[in-house]
């Protein structure tokens, strides 16, 4: 079974909002027609997004960290959102684990965005249905593009490399594997709805540094010092070096 | 959650509806155990049967407001009874055209005054009698289906409930029996003991579900945080940006807009209009088979249902509001 998914490395993300910006663009200008924006260019602007970035901050100054955090639809494995749709529009790919909705069938009820934890999903106030990140399906499969750019807008978009994309039940992809060795979590765990997005926590690089590997015990500097008489005893560093 | 005047309307209309065919339906099996006098089968039930039919409409009206676009009704609203093996909103739209095709079929068979002596034994009405408990089994399936809606949401704990079937099977009943007691001080005041009774006890039983509910609410512990939405563990987090500036429909649809003390005091306006004054008017309408009273007492449930339905909604705090604090 496949399990498509997003891996977001908050560590890396910058908060650039370019993922936003090219998901925008690439999903507005798809075979589902445009996503709706109002006044974009003047006051209260508001529009439908599949992808948001938000920025929190973490502690207290002066001990403050920023992390910058993407947030779209993390594609459950157990979604909620798809048993309550009345109609069938919200479902979730047998092949490859995409949750999306079909547009024609979508009666605009909004029932599933009430049964979203995440509030992934946003309803386009246009043509009166519910949106959600399709995992760019329109694009992942498209033979026409190379290889290389068969992945989501926001991923190929990222100047950072934050976005990983990959299947999350292939043991030795890319997105388990960063998922295993960097701590990979994911979000609300307490209802149960397995979301196959993850994200890679925040990561310090420390080196524990101990007093006496400043401080050599035997005091070799009184060996080498030619101002002395110099021992003829053996020192652990003739050992080491 | 944003309170959807179509989705108060709905489910106050039905509720009044399903409420009054049962008090109709007890009536008559009251009368088939010789327990209270028969009543005019056309004047009487036909026309009462006709009554919970308006409401039901409405409220099945009422839900067509609740779709994207109105055209949805006819090219796509068809669907909605496809997915009821998993959808409690699926189930309730099966059960809303089934409830009012029997108690149209009841209201009907009564008009009509036809009898058939199914079982062999010397009651009058069996025909109806029998399409009445299908009914009433529908009836409360619908009530079911109805609240089993917000409280399957599982991560919306004010709704999460048991309480919120038993307010909703409850309040319904209440409101249909208040207005079936106004009916019957109208069309058979012998009776109006009877109804005003059942009201009574039930808008009692509401009162104090609803208030369970109430003390609930007020004592819960929501289980996502601002730590469990974003994974990062620390005491002190701060969102210092949604994602955008103008609004979007998660700032929308997730909160009610009104400030705390609105809401407090649609409580108790919901309390006094639901509770408080259909008692009272109900205990003095009782003694004195006054119309009047007894319709005041219907119109003030009805109209307190409405602020109890805004209030159900906009109590509900949903987690994804976790996401969207600050600009």
């Amino acid at each position: 079974m496949t399990q498509l998914a997003l891996v977001i490395d908050l560590n890396v993300c910058v908060g650039c909002h370019a993922c936003v910006t090219s998901c925008k663009q690439w999903n507005t200008s798809g075979p589902a027609g445009p996503m709706f924006d109002d006044n974009p260019f003047s006051k209260d602007p508001t529009g439908t997004f599949f992808n948001r970035v938000q920025t929190y901050e973490v502690g207290e100054f002066p001990t403050t960290e920023t992390v910058h955090f993407p947030k779209s639809c993390l594609h459950c494995e157990d979604a909620p959102c798809v048993p309550v749709c009345p109609t069938g529009a919200s479902h979730k790919r047998a092949e490859d684990g995409i949750v999306l909705v079909d547009y024609d069938k979508c009666i605009g009820c909004k029932y599933c965005s009430w049964a979203c934890p995440y509030g992934a999903r946003e309803l386009d106030e246009y043509q009166k249905v519910m949106k959600k990140c399709t995992l760019c399906v329109d694009r992942i499969y498209d033979e026409v593009l190379p290889e290389s750019e068969r992945k989501p807008a926001c991923v190929l978009a990222c100047p950072t490399s934050a976005r990983l994309f990959g299947d999350v039940h292939n043991p030795d992809s890319e997105v388990s594997v960063a998922i295993r060795e960097q701590g990979g979590y994911q979000l609300m765990p307490e209802w149960g709805t397995k979301p196959a997005n993850h994200y890679l926590p925040r990561r310090k690089t420390r080196k524990t540094i101990h007093e006496d590997e400043l401080v050599r015990s035997d005091n070799p500097l009184k060996k080498e010092d030619i101002r002395h008489e110099t021992s003829k005893e053996v020192t652990l560093d003739d050992w080491l070096m | 959650m944003h309170p959807a005047f179509s989705v108060i309307f709905l489910t106050t209309f039905i509720g009044v509806g399903q409420g009054l065919f049962l008090a109709l339906f007890t009536l008559q099996s009251y009368s088939a155990l010789e327990l209270l006098p028969v009543q005019d089968s056309r004047e009487f039930f036909a026309a009462g049967s006709f009554l919970a039919l308006l409401f039901l409409v409405a409220g099945l009206g009422a839900s067509v407001f609740h779709l994207g676009k109105p055209s949805f009704v006819i090219t796509r609203a068809w669907r909605a009874a496809s997915q009821w093996r998993t959808s409690w909103l699926s189930r309730e739209i099966v059960f809303i055209p089934a409830v009012i095709a029997l108690v149209f079929l009841y209201g009907l068979l009564h008009y009509l005054g036809w009898e058939a002596n199914l079982f062999d034994v010397d009651i009058a009405g069996q025909l109806t009698l029998v399409i009445g408990t299908v009914t009433t089994l529908f009836v409360f399936a619908l009530f079911v289906s109805t609240a089993m809606i917000y409280a399957a949401i599982k991560f919306l704990q004010e709704w999460a409930s048991p309480l919120t079937v038993l307010n909703y099977t409850l309040l319904g009943i209440a409101s249909g029996f208040t207005l079936a007691t106004a009916f019957a001080a109208w069309e058979a005041p012998i009776l109006v003991n009877f109804f005003g009774g059942w009201a009574i006890l039930f808008t009692l039983a509401a009162l104090g579900t609803r208030t369970a509910s109430l003390i609930r609410n007020a004592r819960i512990k929501h289980k996502s945080t601002l730590q469990t939405a974003i994974g990062v563990r620390h005491s002190h987090i701060e969102q210092k940006a949604m994602g955008m500036m103008g609004g979007s429909f998660n700032t929308r649809e997730y909160f009610h807009g009104k400030t705390a003390a609105f809401l407090k005091s649609v409580k108790w306006i919901f309390l006094v209009l639901v509770f408080a004054i259909p008692l009272v008017l109900l205990a003095i309408g009782i003694g004195t088979d006054s119309l009047g009273l007894l319709a005041g007492a219907f119109v003030s449930q009805y109209l307190g249902l409405l602020f109890e339905r805004w209030y159900f909604f906009a109590q509900a705090n949903h987690p994804q509001n976790l996401y969207y604090q600050t600009i």
